[in-house]
């Protein structure tokens, strides 16, 4: 029994640890795609952040100095972005893209420039990264046989896993409750209109793009202060790309996507648990099948569950106003 | 992307293009200025390390005729309105598809294999691509999102296969053993050396023939058939098929179809005739950089030729360029490639109301004149 139940608080374990950049990237999502703008390049955003963060970190020593880093490289790139489909009418999908392929390129570059160590930054010693705290209570509630094991699952992570948590409700909160999130989601759905309102679509939409740097960075910190020590050549892995799945998935609804998200990483943490176990029926499933399982889970789920994504309806359309 | 009725053609396809393409490599010269490099030096190691000797010049070509494949991939997609981003992944199958053919048919005459695997990169590379096709069409899922997928899920295959299955026994890495020589691409330069013409040595190969027939099948495809016009149509006006007795859903599946048969042509290049193996990541970002080739190319043959030409020479002049300086890494070239997509393809308005503004401005002025 209690062999169980510590199998499944590790799953969930290792779940959050991983839901946690998943969630804040496509809650970042969700404020760009909501406002009428595809945001391919949340894994380009991530990974300049992450590296911002580390190489900041380490250099001032300062974990929140690096977060902050991290906040304005991907902001920065939000707004280029934002320069390329609200100011240019460009296409978003490719400017997605190109920012993806030119932070794979430019993170290890500067980082080989600046550091000398093959591409990626120091390793972040303890003091320059974010250490997991107690929730308050944590000591007492460990005295308690089940309760304290559930609770020592939900103490003892870092800053920005909790930001995280804190994120979802925020975000529907502004989406759903703040002037901003009305005309947010109005300028989506027909921007004329919103502009006949006598509201600046532009703007708005830059403004969507701002809250999106603020989580991409919060994300791209944790892969590289929090979750790991340093960034390396890559880190992100797809996570960006997941991230939009989940936001797919979850019909750019903030709760659906947590929800989306979380599944994500629980296949994730389930391929890390099951690599070199033998399945019952299956037997011994090679690595990279069990590796490819949230791909995999991402197209099935597309394919059967979602239907015809109802996505915001001027999404990916520049706005021009009429001559 | 469509050139606007009041952009005069050349300006639409030459002046915007070249002043993207020139605002990249500025930004490109700050970043190497930011490295501690001399920007004008390392554009001119660039150009003559693309360019500038014979070697170099079959390098260029050959890194070209990939990115041909890869673009006329996307184009083709593009003109049905769909965002093929899983070029990576056909191309990848398309080198399986090859490579199988080669392992197991290798010793079948020449004349009979190397068509055969020809063929069969195409056919696995259409199937890689069909499946994100029939979603799109029938199940309406996201095809940007299902191509993506796609090519981690052929990282995840093509691994598993090589790790597990192909590999040469008794090897640590990851190889498949080496095809019989009768199923390898010509070299262009050994071709050249029979007909007693010296070429310099380098991986090109008649795979570049391939490309210039491809493309010209493209064109034809395109806009000399039924097939192609449905397939613009589509991608034009979905309702406006619909009423012309077109079935959108058989265009998509058939026009992703095509298109992934076209990035899988890469594994003709790569495979066949230059690995001679199959190896794991032999595409290297072929399909991304496909889709800059498209954008570049306005999605023409034609112009996808010349864009291609133009990542050639940027693959092969910055591999030169991180040799020559130290402070400098390959992924330079990845962050000049996607300066040139940002500017290229994303910035590619950047320019064009001040250049029409001062068209608009120069006709007055000439009106004004023949007035006065």
């Amino acid at each position: 029994m209690s062999d169980w139940l510590l199998l499944i608080l590790t799953m969930i374990d290792a779940t959050v640890r991983v839901a946690t950049p998943l969630v804040l990237a496509a809650l970042a999502g969700l404020f760009s795609e909501r406002s009428g703008i595809v945001d391919v390049g949340l894994e380009g955003k991530m990974l300049g952040a992450a590296f911002a963060a580390a190489a900041v970190a380490y250099v001032t020593g300062s974990p929140w100095l690096g977060l902050v880093a991290a906040i304005a490289a991907a902001t920065a790139l939000a707004m280029v972005h934002g320069l390329a489909c609200i100011t240019f009418n460009g296409n978003q999908v490719v400017s997605g893209m190109a920012l993806n392929i030119l932070m794979a390129g430019l993170a290890p570059t500067l980082a080989f420039a600046w550091f000398s160590q093959g591409g990626q930054t120091p390793l972040l010693g303890p003091g320059r990264r974010f250490e997991p705290i107690a929730l308050p209570f944590a000591d007492a509630f460990a005295q308690i046989p089940v309760l304290g094991e559930i609770y020592g699952r939900i103490t003892g992570h870092n800053i920005l896993v909790y930001a995280a948590a804190v994120s979802v409700p925020l975000v529907a909160w502004v989406i759903y409750r703040t002037r901003f999130g009305l005309r947010l989601r109005a300028v989506g759905e027909n921007p004329s209109a919103v502009d006949t309102a006598g509201i600046f679509v532009g703007a708005l939409r830059y403004r969507a793009l701002l809250c999106n740097g603020l989580l991409c960075g919060l994300a791209g910190a944790y892969l590289s202060t929090a979750h790991g020590a340093g960034f390396v050549r890559d880190m992100t892995a797809g996570k960006g790309y997941l991230a939009l799945a989940a936001l797919i998935f979850g019909k750019w609804k903030p709760l659906p996507t947590l929800l989306a998200c979380l599944l994500f990483a629980f296949t994730d943490a389930l391929q890390a648990r099951l690599q070199g176990v033998s399945l019952p029926v299956l037997g011994q499933v090679p690595v990279q099948a069990i590796q490819a399982l949230p791909y995999l889970l991402t197209v099935l789920l597309l394919a059967g569950f979602v239907g015809r994504a109802m996505a915001p309806r001027a999404i990916g359309i520049p706005y021009v106003k009429e001559r | 992307m469509a050139a606007s009725r009041d952009t005069p053609a050349w300006v639409d396809l030459v002046l915007l293009p070249a002043l993207n393409l020139a605002a990249a490599f500025v930004v490109a010269g700050l970043v190497i200025l930011v490295l501690g490099e001399n920007p004008v030096k390392a554009m001119g190691i660039l150009f003559y390390g693309a360019f500038g000797y014979g070697e170099a010049v079959g390098f260029t070509l050959y890194y070209a005729t990939s990115f041909v494949f890869a673009g006329l991939a996307v184009a083709v997609a593009f003109h049905a309105g769909l965002f093929n981003i899983g070029g990576e992944g056909q191309a990848y199958l398309g080198g399986l598809g090859a490579g199988l053919v080669c392992l197991f048919l290798g010793g079948l005459p020449p004349i009979l294999v190397v068509p055969l695997a020809m063929v069969a990169s195409a056919l696995f590379g259409a199937a890689w691509a069909y499946i994100p096709g029939y979603l799109q069409a029938r199940r309406g899922s996201h095809i940007v999102i299902t191509t993506i997928m796609f090519n981690f899920i052929a990282a995840a295959l093509m691994t598993h296969l090589m790790v597990n299955v192909l590999i040469k026994p008794g090897q640590q890495s990851p190889e498949s053993r080496e095809f019989d020589p009768g199923t390898w691409m010509p070299f262009v330069h050994e071709l050249a050396a029979k007909f007693a013409i010296a070429v310099a040595k380098s991986p090109l190969n008649l795979s570049i023939v391939l490309a210039i027939a491809v493309s010209i099948f493209v064109w034809l495809f395109l806009w000399r058939t039924r097939w192609g016009y449905a397939l613009r149509v589509v991608g034009h006006n979905e309702t406006a098929a619909v009423y012309g007795g077109i079935a959108p859903a058989k265009v998509i599946i058939g026009a992703m179809a095509l298109s992934g048969a076209l990035a899988g042509l890469v594994g003709v290049n790569e495979i066949m005739g230059v690995q001679h193996r199959l190896i794991l990541n032999f595409t290297g970002g072929v399909g991304y950089v496909g889709i800059a080739v498209a954008l570049m190319g306005r999605n023409h043959p034609i112009g996808i030729a010349l864009a291609a030409l133009l990542f050639g020479a940027l693959y092969q002049g910055g591999t030169e360029l991180s040799f020559d300086m130290p402070k400098l890494t390959k992924e330079v070239v990845v962050v000049i490639q996607g300066l040139v997509i940002l500017f290229c393809g994303a910035f590619e308005g950047m320019f064009r109301p001040q250049i029409l503004a001062m068209l608009r401005r120069r006709r007055l002025q000439a009106a004004a004149a023949a007035g006065a």
